[in-house]
């Protein structure tokens, strides 16, 4: 009996948080997303919301280019963090490894909104770059670098390498020594090692890294509204000015559960396609 | 000291040190209309006490319909978002005139105020802070820009800067010969106007650099002198002017746009009396002045310019001749309907490329 009693003391914190932080909240807002508005302060049931969704080219093209755009950031941030995974988990020893560590760590000291307007210090026309390729002679005017997609990418990539190193230097370092070597042995160059060897070992931490990546890039609303330009619009910016600047809930409230919903596939996608399961990526990953 | 206790202490010493009708002013403003100074007057005037919080008019109607109009006792929302969200949401209370030093406040402002905060005979606002939105020129480098339109002007490519807002699609309509505000009842030939806006903005988009979305974004690309054009406030335009010369506030040909920021009480708010004292403190003209020379705008206050300094006034002078004035176009409440279409013509140009 007791031991029943802690059990439920042990499970009361997460089901109150999930149950008055997660579950009802999202309950009233799929209520929400289901009315529309017929008068002033009226509403009816209806599915309207998400017929905009699917019949306006503007949302959905908006969240084809979200979606696209946050896939070509995780692909970026996997490419670069790979190779500096690898070098934490692998080739660095004892303290540099530790130091490397960290480094990586660093800039998540202080905030999103900081680190975002560290970019644009560096990247505007009378910026610190700017003024640094016309001081050496590179450029013989300023060169405006922000408010465009490779401005937001930047952005991107950066807020979510942490993500993608964490998970990638803990599976690698699991990877015995030996099973490289005795690859090497057995005739294999470095390309083949890599391929047969290290990246099939390191898949459930590229999955689980991509994953956190994607999502994160996809509910983004900070970076593409500082750094992006003016042709930039991200589909988290339309649920606020739904929600903000329209008062428009109902129809903000659908474009949640639309955004919840691909997004949810997208990653079953990724996942089936890979052929890893969310069980093994998530346990051995983080 | 546990929270229960500590919060026991300040009840106790609430009850044993403050006077008679102390409450808390929980107050929903803008930056620069509750200056510090102002509040330390008032509290030690009324022995009531201020809490602030600022924001603006967007972010000030879903607060208050998130949470039914509670969470605050005074709030300031201009006066076309009143009539539109009260009766949509419900989220004021009436005011109560009998309790408005109304002889503090210029008549005509008060009148065109309550005229139009009314829902079912009831008012709802009462004037506070007001001022325009047009164009802010750096005349050394864009001395042709006179209108919205011009913002379009090939010779400026890369170096416009507007917000992506509604007075962005009222001004450009105006200076294209439209008269948006005569169609607010009427959402067909209201769409026609936005769909003309919308190609002209489409068709400007090249020449934008940025389009700026808070104030201190606007006032570094001007003054950094990465943009040479923009529309905004006339206090942005006036700040500027101070820094640099070339820069100021340009009223547009086509009318510069006019808000009346307001006092309202939300529906749930707990110290009326509180707030009723302060619209009245603020509206004496010493104190209304204080709030001018903080916030750079000019209040509903009757004599308050005779207590602001001369830089304002002058700066004031030189982007409003008097037939300016005359021109200035005050926004009419806003239907619903007018606010759900504008929102899709602006994620259309957003989206264009």
């Amino acid at each position: 009996m007791t031991r029943r009693l802690g059990f439920f003391l042990l499970l009361a914190p997460l089901v109150l948080w999930l149950g008055l932080l997660i579950i009802i909240p999202h309950i009233d807002m799929a209520l929400v997303s289901l009315r529309a508005r017929t008068g002033p302060g009226e509403y009816a049931p209806s599915l309207q919301n998400y017929g905009d969704f699917f019949t306006q080219p503007l949302y959905l093209m908006t969240f084809a280019r979200t979606a696209i755009m946050s896939v070509l950031a995780t692909l970026i941030t996997l490419i670069i963090g790979f190779p500096i995974s690898y070098y934490i988990a692998k080739i660095a020893r004892g303290r540099s490894q530790a130091s490397l560590f960290l480094l990586c760590l660093i800039p998540f000291w202080v905030s999103e909104l900081v680190r975002t307007f560290g970019w644009i210090i560096l990247l505007r026309e009378t910026g610190v770059i700017s003024n640094m390729l016309q001081w050496a002679g590179l450029a013989d005017q300023p060169v405006e670098m922000l408010y465009n997609d490779a401005a937001m990418m930047l952005g991107l990539v950066y807020t979510s390498m942490l993500f993608m190193v964490v998970p990638l230097t803990t599976t690698l370092e699991s990877l015995d020594d030996a099973v490289i070597e005795a690859g090497y042995d057995l005739g294999g160059n470095g390309f083949s090692v890599l391929r047969e060897i290290v990246i099939p070992h390191a898949m459930p931490g590229i999955v689980s890294g991509c994953i956190v990546v994607f999502m994160l890039s996809l509910g983004n609303y900070l970076t593409p509204t500082m750094l992006g330009g003016k042709d930039s619009l991200w589909f988290t910016q339309l649920i606020y000015s739904q929600f903000i600047v329209r008062f428009n809930w109902e129809l903000g409230a659908a474009f949640g559960f639309c955004l919840l919903g691909a997004s949810s596939l997208i990653v079953w996608g990724m996942l089936r396609l890979s052929g890893q399961t969310l069980e093994r990526t998530m346990g051995e990953g983080a | 000291m546990t929270p229960k206790s500590y919060l026991t202490c300040t009840v106790a010493l609430l009850v044993l040190a403050a006077p008679a009708h102390a409450d808390t002013l929980r107050l929903l403003t803008w930056g620069g209309y509750a200056p510090d100074a102002v509040i330390e007057k008032f509290e030690e005037a009324t022995g009531h006490t201020v809490e602030v919080t600022l924001s603006n008019n967007e972010e000030m109607v879903a607060k208050l319909r998130a949470t039914g109009g509670g969470g605050f006792d005074l709030a300031q929302p201009s006066q076309d978002r009143i009539a539109g969200p009260q009766a949509e949401f419900g989220i004021y209370k009436p005011i109560d005139m009998s309790k408005i030093d109304t002889a503090q406040i210029t008549p005509s402002m008060l009148e065109a105020t309550k005229a139009n905060t009314t829902v079912d005979g009831d008012v709802y606002g009462v004037p506070h802070v007001w001022g325009t939105s047009g164009l802010i020129v750096n005349a050394a480098e864009a001395g042709s820009v006179a209108d919205y339109t011009d913002l379009c002007n090939e010779d400026l490519m890369g170096k416009v800067t507007y917000r992506l807002k509604r007075p962005t699609l009222i001004g450009f309509a105006f200076a294209m010969g439209l008269d948006p505000f005569a169609a607010y009842g009427d959402t067909a030939a209201y769409q026609d106007i936005l769909d003309q806006v919308e190609a002209k903005l489409v068709e400007c988009k090249p020449v934008v650099k940025a389009y700026w979305s808070g104030g201190d974004e606007l006032i570094n690309l001007m003054r950094s002198g990465e943009t040479v054009a923009a529309m905004a406030w006339d206090t942005g335009g006036w700040k500027l002017n101070t820094d640099n010369p070339d820069i100021n506030f340009v009223a547009p040909a086509s009318g510069a746009l006019g808000w009346v920021d307001t006092f309202v009480l939300p529906a749930q708010g707990r110290a009326d009396d509180a707030a009723y004292d302060w619209i009245n403190f603020v509206m004496q003209p010493e104190i209304a002045a204080m709030i001018t020379e903080e916030a750079g705008n000019f209040t509903a206050s009757q004599g308050a310019d005779e207590f602001v300094n001369d830089a304002l006034k002058a700066q004031y002078q030189t982007s409003f001749p008097p037939e300016a004035v005359d021109n200035i176009r005050w926004y009419p409440p806003v239907p619903a309907e007018i606010e759900r279409i504008e929102g899709e013509t602006l994620d259309r140009v957003q989206a264009a490329s």
